[in-house]
């Protein structure tokens, strides 16, 4: 049921006019919003729904997909999963050689990829709206494109795979991602030099916040204001167990905790991108990993101020 | 009786290939390379713990990422992965972190000198850990260099 709603209002959306007026996108906007809220149980431990839709609906209409068309669809499904821009791009460009493609050119940035095929073809745009950090999405399209390259696999055969892959969700289920970033934390609060007294409050503080990002992330779909919130919803903890005498040092428990929504992977991604010459993306990623770490700094500002 | 260093060490060795396997996970790796994630993460921080009090840390970071950059290398290669699946995981401890917070803290309580200097160590270390990626990457890629011509037999993976 939520699968159909997110599909005609993709619909919707991308079938209205570039001028069309306010009032009816901020309607639009508003039914997208009240379906999140609504579906927000029913889809807790999948994807958003939103990546999976178009693809199904062009395999329904034409049953065949255009080689360039195949090699967006892997540069998307790529750039989603959080790949390096570089592998982005050579992975489109081998996808397209391999299709008897030759002189492909690509331009990707973290919000949207520019693809010509050839010479003579037009070029084509996909825009990213979503991204996260999937290492097991890379690696499978990674493995797509290896077996298209080495004519293990047909086109169509690719296609397939990829509609499957983008179809699978997360692979290990919510309760296991929670339970895992509270064990994070509290292996973080004893690497950072916490006394043993601080990893149990690090391990309750770390498990309470991951999972209030993850239930708030679904509600809001604004990612800052739910960093910012689990990072002062661990602060508190973190003085509430301290306060209980569970624990002694509040700061290595708050670093400990936070840890799970550090922006790690994008700000070495960043200054990788910036080194290999791909300068937008790079900045661009570094921009997003300083809102980042500058939500939950402020998160954890707050509580400092206060206590 | 065990020296109290040894017991450090191997709670070190424990916690931190635990946190880089549990990485793995939150950031969904396949299954079966999660303990190599957790082994890549493990091999650097031994490295930043052993290095971090005779080297300054922006040093001990770029061996311990460089480090952490030839495991995923050597990982990748044999398993045909990307080797951010492994690179990821493994310097996820690296990440400064505390730093960043006590750069914060510092703001929040008005003494912004420290705080803009401890902000500049987070800033140089993050760097330093793109420095040792990238380190290994050429080293990778000069090593398989040298590699395919004496052995020009040896065919090409298509991707890295």
């Amino acid at each position: 049921m939520d699968n159909a709603g997110g599909r005609e209002h993709q619909k919707t959306a991308s079938g209205r006019p570039a001028h069309g007026d306010v009032g009816k996108e901020n309607d639009l906007h508003m039914d997208g919003h009240d379906l999140a809220v609504n579906g927000a149980e029913s889809y807790f431990g999948k994807k958003s729904s939103e990546t999976a839709e178009p693809i199904h609906a062009d395999d329904a209409e034409q049953g065949h997909i255009g080689p360039a068309a195949l090699c967006l669809l892997a540069g998307k499904m790529m750039l989603q999963s959080g790949a390096e821009t570089y592998r982005v791009e050579d992975t489109m460009t081998r996808m397209a050689e391999a299709m008897g493609l030759g002189g492909s050119h690509s331009y990707v940035t973290p919000t949207g990829i520019v693809f010509q095929p050839s010479s003579s073809q037009s070029a084509r745009l996909i825009r990213i709206v979503e991204r996260t950090t999937d290492l097991g999405k890379i690696a499978a399209i990674n493995d797509v494109s290896r077996k298209l390259a080495s004519k293990h696999i047909t086109p169509a055969g690719a296609y397939a795979r990829l509609a499957d892959i983008d179809q699978a969700g997360h692979e290990y289920p919510v309760w296991l991602q929670i339970i895992t970033a509270a064990a994070a934390s509290g292996c973080f609060t004893y690497m950072f030099r916490g006394s043993m007294a601080d990893i149990l409050p690090g391990v309750l503080c770390g498990g309470a916040g991951f999972a209030l990002f993850l239930a708030l992330h679904r509600l809001v779909k604004v990612k800052f204001f739910a960093e910012f919130s689990a990072a002062f919803f661990i602060g508190l903890l973190a003085v509430f167990f301290v306060g209980l005498g569970l624990g002694q040092e509040p700061d290595k428990i708050v670093i400990g905790s936070v840890m799970p929504l550090v922006p790690g992977l994008l700000i070495t991604n960043a200054v990788r991108d910036l080194i290999a010459g791909h300068l937008v993306s790079g900045l661009s990623r570094g921009a997003e990993a300083i809102l980042t770490a500058f939500a939950i700094g402020t998160g954890i500002a707050v509580v400092v101020t206060f206590f | 009786m065990i020296p109290p260093q040894i017991i450090s060490l191997s709670l070190h060795l424990i916690t931190s290939f635990i946190a880089s396997a549990a990485f793995g996970i939150l950031f969904n790796a396949p299954r079966r390379m999660l303990l190599h994630c957790g082994l890549a993460g493990m091999m650097g921080w031994i490295a930043y713990v052993l290095l971090s009090p005779r080297l300054d840390a922006v040093f001990a970071t770029v061996v311990a990422t460089f480090i952490v950059g030839v495991i995923s290398q050597t990982l990748a290669r044999i398993y045909k992965k990307p080797v951010i699946l492994f690179s990821v995981s493994g310097i996820i401890p690296l990440v400064p972190g505390g730093l960043a917070y006590d750069a914060m803290r510092q703001f929040v309580e008005s003494e912004y000198n420290l705080a803009v200097q401890l902000a500049a160590k987070a800033f140089l270390i993050s760097g330093s850990i793109a420095i040792g990626l990238v380190l290994s990457e050429v080293l990778n890629q000069m090593v398989f260099k040298l590699s395919r011509r004496q052995r020009p037999a040896k065919k090409e993976p298509p991707q890295s």
